[in-house]
């Protein structure tokens, strides 16, 4: 076999296109191949956070029979009226993109400082008995670093928290970091949002809350040395739960409920 | 046998490619907050550095001397590539925590320095084994460090808790800047001066000798306007 001069130019040529066209096929091959089991993930990540804010993972006994008896629908949030758009192929951040599904938000209407609300809203509602038990909301707002994602899970009556939880922050480790906390997460279950006249009352405050305080069942306590992540959620359970956010939904399922 | 023992473990303790080359520091300072990630940021670099090894060094003897470090890159790039998507497939919540370090081991100096200095010149056997002793060398500095700065920082190791916090009714109040990259940079200098301590033989000679104070020495004049003006 002759020996090769391996810094021809035409060696040059062979070797680089050669590489180049065997690593791109290998690498488009296990691309392809792992493709359905990655896209199964990120359903699953999604699919386990929805249904862990409201804890049914633990009554259901795993996430797929929980889904089983969840509802998806679209909803529109300034009606407060359920839309037939195929909840599958919704995707916010398709939402936030597209002329016309969004709106800007003026400096007083942005209290979770998230600039852009859509104009339609993925949630999700878990039937028990045919009556509602468990409404999801998806909820998000202005932390320290970035925008918190997460889901708030509130019960049957419409104003007890079932549960928070976050699928997407920036915080620091240890410190905001410590909403993923099941110690605090498990605060949230049975706080009460609207206070009778109406009002969003539920927030996070600054230190521990006292059980003799009045306002015992509106009240979370904070994370110590996380004062602007605390502030972020409690703005973003403001913002969510006012006019802007799903109150006109809610008042709406309550009129059906009458 | 003892020749590929020594080819192995060379570069865990002797020629550790962080403690001694100071290579791959960047992603020590980064991943190491937590053990797990930790772990799998360990088995994806030595992977990563062991497979490139090999194939670079398949085909060292065709590949052209002045396009070798784009073929090098190449090889690199989509062994990282793969990595990341396996670790997507196969471990998500740990791939999200990692996020972009593992894309990042295409830069990581240790992968494209043992390619250069080992692979090129050896046959494919013993580049892969220098190349999974370099990935031990680096996974036992990361361990170390993902090992203390879990256990001070959030008192716990894999998750399990050692000293119980005080939140969880304890007496342990976690040290948050255990959990903060500059941290790492200070248990690297320890970990150096201990390995140092013990490997007489990987203390550098001093670059700079402090001369002694002697009247015969005139310090150089200070230059002159005309000078200045030259220049």
């Amino acid at each position: 076999m002759p020996k090769i001069n391996k810094d021809s130019a035409l060696n040059i040529t062979f070797v680089g296109i050669g590489l180049c066209l065997l690593c791109s096929a290998i690498i488009s091959f296990i691309a392809i191949q792992l493709r359905s089991v990655q896209e199964n993930n990120v359903v699953l990540d999604m699919q386990k956070k929805i249904v862990s804010s409201a804890g049914l993972e633990k009554i259901y006994g795993s996430v797929e029979n929980a889904m089983s008896n969840i509802k998806t629908l679209i909803i529109d949030l300034d009606k407060g009226e359920i839309v037939d758009i195929n909840p599958d192929s919704y995707e916010l951040a398709k939402e936030l993109r597209e002329d016309g599904k969004y709106k800007f938000l003026s400096a007083e209407e942005d209290v979770a400082s998230i600039k852009k609300r859509e104009k339609y809203s993925k949630i999700y509602i878990e039937y028990k008995d045919n009556e509602i038990n468990t409404l999801i909301l998806p909820v998000r707002g202005y932390g320290l670093w970035g925008i918190l994602y997460g889901y708030l899970a509130i019960e049957g009556d419409l104003n007890t928290v079932a549960g928070l939880e976050f699928y997407e922050h920036k915080e620091t480790p240890g410190l905001g970091a410590e909403i993923d906390n099941p110690k605090w997460k498990a605060l949230w279950k049975g706080k009460k949002i609207y206070q009778d006249n109406g009002e969003v009352s539920l927030k996070v405050i600054k230190g521990s809350v006292l059980e003799t305080s009045n306002n015992f069942s509106y009240e979370v306590d904070g994370l110590s040395g996380a004062t602007l992540t605390c502030n972020g959620v409690s703005n973003l359970i403001a913002y969510w739960m006012g006019n802007d956010g799903f109150l006109n939904f809610i008042k709406n399922l309550q009129k059906i409920d009458v | 046998m003892s020749k590929y023992s020594e080819i192995l473990f060379r570069p865990v303790f002797k020629e550790n490619p962080i403690a001694l080359q100071m290579l791959g520091i960047c992603s020590a300072l980064a991943v190491t907050s937590k053990l797990y990630p930790t772990l799998i940021m360990c088995v994806a670099l030595t992977v990563t550095v062991s497979l490139s090894n090999f194939f670079i060094s398949m085909i060292r003897n065709i590949t052209p001397s002045n396009i070798r470090i784009i073929v090098q890159m190449t090889i690199i790039s989509s062994l990282v590539i793969l990595v990341d998507q396996a670790l997507k497939a196969y471990d998500y919540e740990t791939s999200k925590t990692l996020s972009v370090f593992v894309g990042l081991i295409i830069t990581n100096c240790i992968v494209m320095g043992r390619a250069e200095a080992f692979a090129m010149q050896n046959p494919p056997g013993v580049s892969f084994l220098d190349g999974f002793g370099n990935g031990l060398g680096y996974s036992v500095i990361l361990i170390v460090l993902g090992t203390i700065r879990e256990l001070f920082g959030t008192g716990t190791i894999l998750e399990y808790e050692i000293f119980p916090l005080v939140q969880n009714g304890g007496w342990y109040v976690p040290n948050n800047f255990f959990l903060l990259p500059p941290v790492s940079f200070i248990l690297i200098g320890l970990i150096i001066w201990a390995l140092r301590a013990w490997q007489k033989d990987q203390i550098e000679e001093p670059e700079f000798k402090m001369s002694q104070n002697s009247p015969e020495i005139v310090p150089n004049p200070p230059p002159t306007p005309s000078s200045k003006a030259v220049s």
